[in-house]
């Protein structure tokens, strides 16, 4: 039997737990909504406009950078799995790769988008 | 003997003829007995959480020079069932202004989130183990992390609420930033053990890695940290000024979903620091002896990786965000990579060489390593501090 069998039912017990829980405290609580009881919680202040707003910039930054960080270093995995079997002409290769990667970095340092302006 | 010596297979055998005599197919008699099996784990971690919830209260309130709770059942311990007594008669309420599908999804995807990562976690030799050795494990664990992460955002953004929302925001922003130095990390188990199946790299520290690579395991654990969202890097729930951070609108059962999630979170993390860098469920060929031996053991050492955890959280004060995320980038990554390189190398040029030149080599460069980057830091914090200050005077030194 495949291990992503076993890892699907994970996922499937994995929701059918928290569901559950949920669900019994749903089924057990009292339910007495009222208009105040139902308003945005900001201690008791009234909110003033929409939360749904366009929201500081700096965050996306991070993520794009994020981005680039993630998928270049999920392609080192399988070079770190057969880093034993293909000697030193392979981990030079990967540590050129990473070098490439530092120099991104170190770009991105530069511009100053690692600043939190 | 034969039960014994692994239960669970005796337990899943026994079952599997019962269903099989009902006529029942192999394959469907194969899921089914699985899925038992899965659902036993999850009861059992969802007990385990309810544990938790007392260490944890119990721990906080010693850091804190309270005695904790103590009132219902002996040393407090019937008081997580209290807990949970509330939550689930606690009445819910659900801002109008929400998202309702998104805002019902989070806490169930941040249970989850934690629940699936026991699915690759190494129990003891014969446990789960053989079957379930993904070949892409290490790789899982971050997947599985980023889950987490997405159910923050989705709590955070359909609460419509501003605390929330930056909470979310923050608490992304810094689980994004530690997930680079964590995969580069993960990087350096792979490269010992040649595989990133959790049971070849358990299996593969007959010297702990920890000793391989002490920089890596300290980089792991303050990462771990930072994707758990705890102190000294909470600015998610930052309460002092976010009132509860991403889950402020949640009540009742989901809010304890999200609590749950969160201190499961922290002692699988524990348990994964263990697993990668203190050889799981090894200890001296003690797992050999029983299954249920290297399971106490696995769960001994998680809990000592979960008690430094909440270790660090109580004693270091909360960072703020735009220092942590500096930390992240001009500091943890840079030299996670560096790390990387000098790991690849010298794995390389040492490989022909007898085990204990390769692992005081690999440890030496490794506190070299650590001892550089911080000398760096020091140098270019004091040349920071020297242009707002001037230069330090000399340091009077009293003569009589």
């Amino acid at each position: 039997m495949s291990a992503w069998i076993i890892i699907g039912l994970f996922f499937l017990v994995g929701v059918i737990v928290p569901v559950g829980a949920i669900v019994t405290a749903w089924i057990l609580s009292p339910k007495k909504p009222n208009p105040v009881k139902d308003t945005t919680y900001e201690c008791g202040v009234e909110t003033v406009g929409d939360s749904w707003v366009q929201f500081k910039a700096q965050y996306y930054i991070f993520a794009l950078v994020f981005l680039i960080f993630d998928v270049e270093t999920v392609f080192l995995f399988p070079w770190a799995v057969k880093l034993g079997s293909l000697g030193l002409f392979a981990v030079v290769e990967g540590i050129i790769f990473i070098l490439i990667l530092i120099a991104g970095l170190v770009y991105t340092w530069r511009k100053g988008m690692l600043e939190w302006a | 003997m034969g039960f014994w010596n692994d239960p669970l297979k005796a337990a899943a055998d026994w079952l599997m003829d019962i269903f099989t005599g009902w006529g029942m197919p192999e394959l469907a008699t194969q899921i089914l007995v699985a899925f038992l099996g899965v659902l036993l784990l999850i009861v059992i971690l969802m007990v385990l959480d309810i544990v938790l919830v007392w260490v944890e209260r119990k721990v906080v309130s010693r850091f804190q020079s309270r005695i904790g709770p103590n009132r219902v059942g002996p040393f407090g311990l019937i008081q997580p069932f209290a807990d949970i007594i509330k939550l689930l008669i606690k009445e819910d309420i659900t801002p109008s202004g929400a998202d309702k599908v998104v805002y019902n999804l989070a806490p169930i995807l941040s249970m989850m989130s934690v629940l699936i990562l026991w699915a690759v976690v190494p129990l003891a030799p014969q446990i789960l183990g053989a079957d379930t050795d993904l070949n892409i494990g290490a790789l899982y664990i971050v997947a599985a992390g980023a889950i987490s992460t997405l159910s923050i955002i989705m709590a955070g953004w359909s609460s419509n609420n501003k605390y929330s929302l930056i909470g979310a925001f923050r608490e992304v922003a810094v689980m994004l930033s530690f997930e680079i130095p964590m995969l580069a990390v993960l990087l350096i188990p792979t490269i010992f053990a040649k595989s990133m199946g959790i049971v070849k790299i358990v299996d593969a520290q007959d010297t702990w890695f920890v000793f391989l690579a002490p920089l890596a395991a300290l980089i792991f654990f303050i990462a771990a940290i930072a994707e758990l969202g705890r102190a000294p890097f909470d600015m998610g729930e930052a309460e002092s000024e976010l009132v509860a951070g991403y889950n402020i609108e949640y009540s009742g059962m989901k809010f304890g979903m999200f609590y749950a999630g969160e201190l499961l979170h922290a002692f699988t993390f524990g348990g994964f620091w263990a697993i990668l860098f203190f050889g799981g469920y090894r200890f001296f060929g003690l797992e050999q002896v029983n299954p249920i031996l290297a399971v106490a053991i696995l769960l001994f050492k998680a809990f000592i990786g979960y008690w430094l955890i909440m270790w660090v959280r109580y004693t270091v004060l909360r960072i703020r965000i735009d220092h942590m995320l500096s930390f992240n980038w001009k500091f943890l990554t840079p030299m996670a990579f560096v790390l990387l390189m000098v790991t690849a190398l010298l794995n390389a040029l040492l490989a022909e060489t007898p085990p204990w030149v390769y692992v005081s080599s690999m440890f030496l460069s490794n506190i070299a390593l650590a001892w550089g980057a911080l000398e760096l830091a020091r140098s270019y914090s004091r040349r920071e501090r020297e242009k707002v200050e001037g230069p330090k005077p000399a340091v009077e030194t009293t003569h009589h």
